[in-house]
């Protein structure tokens, strides 16, 4: 027992330890990643980087079948790709506990789009649990263990992050020692799932919901915080800690289990109020099923579907109070600041020259997306992770033979490797003539630099076989495939002018290391702008480098002025300079 | 919910904010308080705007401050905390890093970076303290401890015991930088008894 200061990922991850968990595996997501990161201080559990989530939850269901627990992690957008062998593992059930961690990303802090990941609970008819906190979170991560071996199913545990990227105080325990060795034990008839076998295993699916929701009623997961006669509150989650701050004294029904819900429980707890709120954010979950069972209560039409909820939306939704007022804000408005490649990334000089090019560039996830960003601007459309190419495939398709030109596939290392070569695949077999930018920075950047099978590291920083990407492409049938320093940014412009007019499927892979890896970038020292010959002509503004910046009342017409605490010396800017008015601190 | 406590921290991705609000939150456990603390990761680091909710007292339910309640506004940038300045109470405190960065509009030259934020803000807000954190953190001999130069400075105006935020900051930071941390805490916390 000892008290410390947990993030929800963290706790999460000594959850899993405390539950006996050997075998853990994910694809970095956010707000997910850093379950996995805290997860290999365990050295009891085996943890590694699975390719994209469909394998990290398939790596789990093996670890399950051979008798181990398992943790399987992954963003809400994740599940879509985890989709498939979740829904079977339903059916399956498990043989040591399987846990699913979906975070999911109210307000798209960092995600493209607000997917609310109850719903797959519900499809997939798997139990969900829902902490409030921290401890909450370590304490429900052990009892998704027990819950699955129990109800023989895998268990998924949602967080969001506001949970998962917040921190609060925690008691931990110890780890459970008294568990099974893993061994093989065939059991095909339960874990072949060909229809003779699903057929009889789905009725036994629909009972186990039904035994989850009549045990779920008798359970402390699930509490009643009695407060007003008035008014009752039905909330889980982050919601609870947003209704309980506004409203101090309403009674509040807080979930800890929301799939399958305790209809009793509610039925019970909804009779006593006169007025009857429920306070969840995103989706009408909780709303549309409490409504199915007849129950008048009050959500979405006074709380926001879109975005987080907050304490003060909460109070001024169910009080009609109004927020305090604080400070007065700046006469002026204030300059946006949106996030922002890197000084020093070498994706920039990628998209000056698709900019510069005039293409139509198909994108994908990953640092990258900022390319979208002006001045760059060089992002045309961004689906999900690994959709740039079937959706440059299709494109040209569709327009003229001048147009097909113009359109250029760009995906990162890592996302490629995640299920980008399908689509180089498809681009192939289907005689597609796109060309392919493979944005190589050696890491999985964007979640905070995790290592990937190109790297040439595993999760634990062991050394690893170091994919080639470049084979993968020459493998799957590109002919003509180019490796290329981006920042040489001549040489780039005119090899992607080139590959644009080739009339064959081609990839370009521009390697460089993200500027924020410390074990291959070398510090180089500051560049300054030499006003004597700055003509202030704003060329080297284009890269949109965050170090440099206008000085308006240098020069004759402003000039270009470096930030010296920003410069890392990538030299991107001294390039684009007609005049040499680059200099670089000898320091 | 008045015996709790709220500061907000505000700046740009890359200045070393969450190590700051990790250094600030442990200090407040230690001093025995309920803590908690939000923040974002991912996209919104990318040399974005962004802030970290750090709140404390007896028992601490939201992570999140609601608009108007914050008590300390502890800037890293000056522009990035003029935009929070809602969040703060009315009669709340600033303690604020007087550097510059600017966002993208104003490095193209579309829009002007206001004028002499520390001007307004010391007009404005009673109790505002501007921490020179850049030169005190080369002065320290690195800049990047410019965050724990400005944890130095926040220390000064909170009831925590000078001790308990040498131990936090031990326990956050690496070894071998652990001298060069404790001496930005050091000049962080002196500039603030001239002030």
């Amino acid at each position: 027992m000892k008290k410390t200061i947990l993030s929800g990922n963290e706790a999460i991850a000594r959850g899993a330890f405390e539950a006996g968990v050997l075998v853990a595996s994910a694809y970095p997501g956010t707000p997910s990643t850093e379950i996995l990161e805290n997860v290999v201080k365990y050295p009891e559990i085996d943890a590694s980087w699975a390719t994209n989530e469909k394998v990290s939850l398939e790596v789990s269901i093996g670890a399950s079948f051979g008798g181990a627990r398992a943790l399987c992690t992954m963003k809400h957008v994740g599940v879509n790709v985890a989709a498939d062998p979740l829904f079977t593992l339903s059916y399956t059930g498990v043989r040591g506990g399987l846990v699913l961690v979906v975070a999911d990303d109210p307000e798209l802090h960092s995600s493209q789009n607000e997917q609310d990941s109850r719903n797959y609970a519900k499809f997939a008819k798997v139990p969900m649990l829902e902490p409030t906190d921290s401890q909450e979170a370590l304490d429900f991560t052990r009892l998704s263990y027990e819950i699955s071996e129990k109800f023989d199913t895998p268990v998924m545990l949602r967080t969001t992050t506001r949970i998962s990227h917040s921190k609060s105080v925690v008691v931990t325990g110890d780890r459970v020692t008294d568990l099974p060795t893993p061994c093989l034990e065939k059991n095909p008839g339960k874990l072949v799932m060909l229809p003779g076998n699903a057929r009889k295993r789905h009725p036994i699916v629909e009972q186990r919901t039904l035994d989850l929701e009549k045990w779920s009623v008798e359970q402390d997961f699930n509490r009643i915080e009695e407060g007003s006669s008035d008014i009752g509150i039905v909330t889980a989650g982050a919601a609870y800690q947003y209704a309980r701050e506004a409203m101090p004294e309403a009674s509040i029904l807080k979930l800890g289990m929301v799939n399958p819900l305790p209809k009793q429980l509610i039925r019970d707890f909804a009779a006593r109020f006169k007025t009857l709120y429920v306070v969840e954010e995103l989706d009408p979950y909780l709303e549309d099923q409490i409504k199915a069972m007849g129950i008048k209560i009050i959500g979405k039409d006074l709380l926001p579907i879109c975005g987080e909820l907050s304490t003060g939306i909460v109070r001024d939704a169910l009080t009609g109070e109004n927020a305090e007022e604080g400070t007065k804000p700046l006469p002026q408005a204030i300059p946006p600041r949106p996030p922002n490649m890197c000084p020093g990334c070498p994706h920039r000089g990628v998209f000056l020259a698709l900019n510069k090019l005039k293409a139509y560039v198909t994108g994908d996830i990953g640092c990258y997306t900022l390319g979208f960003m002006p001045p760059l601007s060089a992002m045309d459309t961004c689906i999900c992770m690994g959709a740039s190419i079937g959706t440059a495939v299709g494109m040209t398709k569709v327009v003229s033979d001048d147009e097909k030109k113009s359109v250029v596939a760009v995906i990162g290392d890592s996302t490629f490797l995640h299920t980008g070569i399908n689509g180089l695949l498809d681009m192939v077999y289907n005689k597609s003539t796109t060309t392919l930018i493979i944005l190589d920075n050696r890491i999985t950047a964007m979640t905070g630099r995790q290592e990937n099978p190109a790297s040439g590291y595993t999760l634990t920083d062991d050394e690893t076989y170091e994919v080639d990407i470049a084979d993968i492409c020459r493998a799957v049938g590109v002919k003509h495939v180019t490796v290329i320093d981006p920042y040489e940014l001549d040489n780039t412009r005119e090899l992607i002018r080139t590959e644009m007019t080739r009339p064959e499927p081609s990839v370009i892979i521009t390697r460089r290391p993200c500027m924020l890896m410390k074990r291959d970038v070398e510090i180089k020292s500051p560049l300054y702008v030499d006003t004597d010959n700055c003509t202030g002509c704003k060329v080297c503004l284009q890269i949109g480098c965050p170090a440099i910046e206008w000085d308006a009342s240098a020069g004759k017409r402003g000039q270009a002025k470096v930030n010296r605490h920003l410069c890392v010396g990538c030299s991107q800017c001294r390039q684009c300079c007609k005049f040499n008015a680059f200099g670089v601190h000898n320091d | 919910m008045t015996d709790i406590k709220n500061i907000l921290l505000a700046g740009v991705g890359g200045q070393g904010t969450l190590l700051a609000s990790e250094i600030l939150s442990e200090v407040l456990m230690l001093a025995g308080h309920d803590v908690k603390k939000a923040e974002v990761h991912g996209m919104a680091q990318r040399g974005g705007s962004v802030v970290s909710h750090v709140r404390y007292g007896k028992k601490v339910l939201s992570p999140t401050i609601a608009d108007g309640t914050a008590d300390i506004l502890f800037g890293f940038e000056l522009l990035e905390t003029c935009r929070y300045l809602p969040l703060l109470k009315k009669g709340g405190q600033v303690i604020v890093n007087n550097v510059r960065i600017s966002p993208p509009s104003v490095a193209l030259g579309q829009d002007d970076y206001p004028d002499d934020i520390p001007g307004y803000l010391h007009k404005n807000i009673d109790d505002a303290h501007i921490v020179n954190g850049m030169e005190l953190a080369e002065q320290a001999g690195n800049v990047r401890t410019v965050n724990v130069v400005l944890i130095g400075a926040l220390s000064l105006y909170m009831d925590i015991k000078k001790d308990l935020w040498l131990q936090a900051i031990k326990s956050m930071v690496p070894e071998r930088f652990l001298d060069l941390n404790i001496r930005a805490f050091k000049l962080g916390r002196e500039s603030g008894i001239t002030d």
